[in-house]
């Protein structure tokens, strides 16, 4: 993965509140972040477009999904985020 | 028409009778052999007897298991029931070592939790505000 995966999945509206959501409260199965998402914000995406939404959040990095027992819970991993801004910030870090 | 019965599809009978009078507080209302070891299980609530009977209906059908797996593994509640507080009954059910996979959440007009009900299923339970 790489920052063009992390920048990707941030631009999405929808990406971000599950991100939000997901910090609110760490590990959800995707009926909750589905349930949030509809109940809270009115987003009434459908449960294959939610499922989309995570796995590019995956690709970044950002989700991480984890299977206990019968369960898959999904969890948030700010790890990706920490130097997305570090280039602009600290001039010697040039773009790779 | 009247609703009058609905279903949840149990692996068990016996484990599902003990899960829903003992633990979740239902009472049973009719059990009555169907053949082999098939009952015609049904519990109702407490405060309702003569209302909505559940029925614990076994999920021998080739159908039953993968259906069942597909919507556990999202996570999906597939029945419903109503409390008056959910908080107060996830610690309740939690101290009598019920596994929740959503702990209660406010979603504006209702909270929800979302229960394992060791049948193969999962349960929302729903606070209106």
């Amino acid at each position: 993965m790489d920052d063009d995966d992390v920048f990707k999945a941030l631009a999405d509206p929808t990406r971000r509140k599950i991100l939000d959501e997901l910090a609110d409260r760490d590990g959800q199965t995707l009926f909750e972040i589905c349930a949030r998402l509809s109940s809270k914000h009115q987003l009434g995406s459908s449960r294959q477009a939610i499922s989309q939404h995570l796995e590019v959040l995956a690709a970044a990095g950002l989700v991480h999904s984890r299977r206990d027992g019968r369960y898959k819970f999904h969890h948030l991993d700010t790890g990706p985020l920490e130097h997305l801004t570090d280039r602009w910030r600290h001039r010697d870090t040039k773009e790779t | 028409m009247r609703i009058t019965i609905t279903s949840v599809l149990v692996h068990d009978q016996a484990v599902a009778e003990k899960f829903y009078t003992e633990v979740l507080g239902f009472v049973k209302k009719h059990d009555v052999p169907m053949g082999g070891d098939a009952r015609w299980l049904t519990v109702v609530s407490p405060d309702n007897p003569d209302g909505t009977e559940l029925l614990l209906e076994p999920d021998a059908h080739p159908a039953a298991k993968p259906w069942k797996e597909a919507l556990v593994g999202d996570g999906i509640p597939y029945t419903q029931f109503a409390v008056d507080d959910v908080k107060a009954e996830f610690a309740r059910l939690r101290d009598l070592g019920v596994r929740f996979t959503q702990e209660p959440v406010d979603m504006g007009a209702f909270t929800t939790a979302v229960l394992d009900d060791t049948c193969g299923n999962l349960i929302q339970i729903i606070q209106m505000h």
